[in-house]
C-alpha cells in the first residue's frame, strides 16, 4: 500500500492534474460510449418495429 | 472445420452467438479493470524519476495497444470481407472503428497529460505521436468515408479498401521510436527479453490491456447486432426477435 491517507492519494505526488485528467476522461469517453451504443440499439429496434409496421 | 466458421458468417448466426458472449466479456472486463486498477493505484510503487505521475501508464499503454489492435482488426475484416464477399465481415469493420477512435484520442491525449510534467511539453512532433495522430486521422476518415455512401456493399468496399491501406500505419508507429530518432521511450515490454519495469507495473499494465481488449470487443459485438439489424431488417428471423416485437 502507497498511500498514507487518501489526501495523499487525491495528490498523486504532485501530478494531481495530469494523472485524475488522464483517468477522468478515459472513464467519461468510455461511459459515453457505452451508453450511445445502448442508445442506438433502443433506436435501431424501434425502426425494426417501424418498419414492420409500414408494410403491413 | 471451416463449415463451422463459415456459419457464423451468416448475421443471423453471429447476431445470437455475439449477443450470447457480450455478458461473459463485461464480466471478465470488469474483474480486470478493478484488478488492474487497484495493483496499478495502490500497490505498484513510486518510480524513481517519475514520481507517482508515471501511473498514467496504466490508461495510456492499453489505449495506445488497443487503437493499433483495432485498426489492424478492420484490416483483417476488410480482407476477409474482399475475399469471401461476407456482409459481416464488413459490418464489424465498421463496429470496431468508433472505439478504435476513441482509444486513439485518449492514447495522444493521456499521452499528453503524461508530457507535459515529464518532457515539458502538451505535444511534440515525434515519430510515434505524428503516426498515432495519423491513426487518429485514419480512423476518421474511415468513419466519413463510410458515412457518406448510401449503397452498402459500395460502403463496405470502400472503407475496407480504407482499412487495408491505413493498416500499413500500424506498423510504422510500432517501429518508428527504432527508425527514428524519438522523444518517446523505446519498447519496455518484448516477447523475447524481461521488461525493464517493476513487475508490480507490468502486471496492472497487462490487466488494463486485457480490460481494454475485452471491453473493446464486447462493445463492437454490441454494435454490430445494432449494424445487423439496420441492415437486415426485412429478414424475417430479424422481425420474429422477441426484442423487435
Amino acid at each position: 500500500m502507497n498511500w498514507n491517507s487518501w489526501s495523499e492519494f487525491f495528490l498523486m505526488g504532485g501530478y494531481a492534474f495530469y494523472v485524475w485528467g488522464s483517468v477522468i476522461v478515459t472513464f467519461a469517453l468510455l461511459a459515453i460510449e457505452v451508453l450511445w451504443v445502448l442508445n442506438a440499439r433502443g433506436s435501431a429496434l424501434e425502426w425494426v418495429k417501424a418498419q414492420r409496421s409500414i408494410s403491413e | 472445420m471451416m463449415g463451422f466458421l463459415f456459419r457464423f458468417a451468416s448475421p443471423q448466426a453471429f447476431y445470437r452467438l455475439a449477443g450470447q458472449i457480450i455478458p461473459w466479456l463485461v464480466g471478465i472486463g470488469t474483474l480486470l479493470t478493478l484488478a488492474g486498477l487497484w495493483i496499478g493505484f495502490f500497490i505498484a510503487p513510486t518510480d524513481a524519476q517519475q514520481g507517482e505521475g508515471y501511473r498514467i501508464i496504466f490508461l495510456h499503454v492499453p489505449a495506445s495497444w488497443m487503437s493499433m489492435i483495432i485498426f489492424m482488426a478492420m484490416a483483417l475484416w476488410s480482407f476477409l470481407g474482399l475475399t469471401f464477399k461476407t456482409r459481416l465481415s464488413g459490418m464489424m469493420t465498421s463496429a470496431l472503428a468508433p472505439t478504435g477512435a476513441i482509444f486513439a484520442f485518449l492514447s495522444l491525449w493521456t499521452g499528453a497529460m503524461w508530457g507535459k510534467p515529464m518532457w515539458g511539453a502538451w505535444w511534440v512532433w515525434d515519430a510515434r505521436l505524428t503516426s498515432e495522430l495519423i491513426l487518429f486521422f485514419l480512423y476518421l476518415g474511415y468513419i466519413a468515408l463510410t458515412s457518406a455512401i448510401e449503397n452498402p456493399a459500395r460502403r463496405d468496399k470502400a472503407g475496407s479498401i480504407w482499412s487495408l491501406v491505413g493498416s500499413i500505419n500500424v506498423p510504422i508507429i510500432y517501429f518508428s521510436v527504432i527508425w527514428w530518432n524519438t522523444l518517446h521511450q523505446g519498447a519496455s515490454v518484448s516477447v523475447t527479453k524481461a521488461p525493464s519495469m517493476a513487475h508490480q507495473m507490468l502486471i496492472a499494465m497487462l490487466l488494463m490491456s486485457l480490460a481494454f481488449w475485452a471491453y473493446s470487443i464486447a462493445i463492437a459485438f454490441y454494435r454490430v447486432r445494432t449494424i445487423i439489424l439496420q441492415r437486415e431488417y426485412d429478414a424475417h428471423w430479424v422481425q420474429s426477435l422477441p426484442e423487435a416485437q
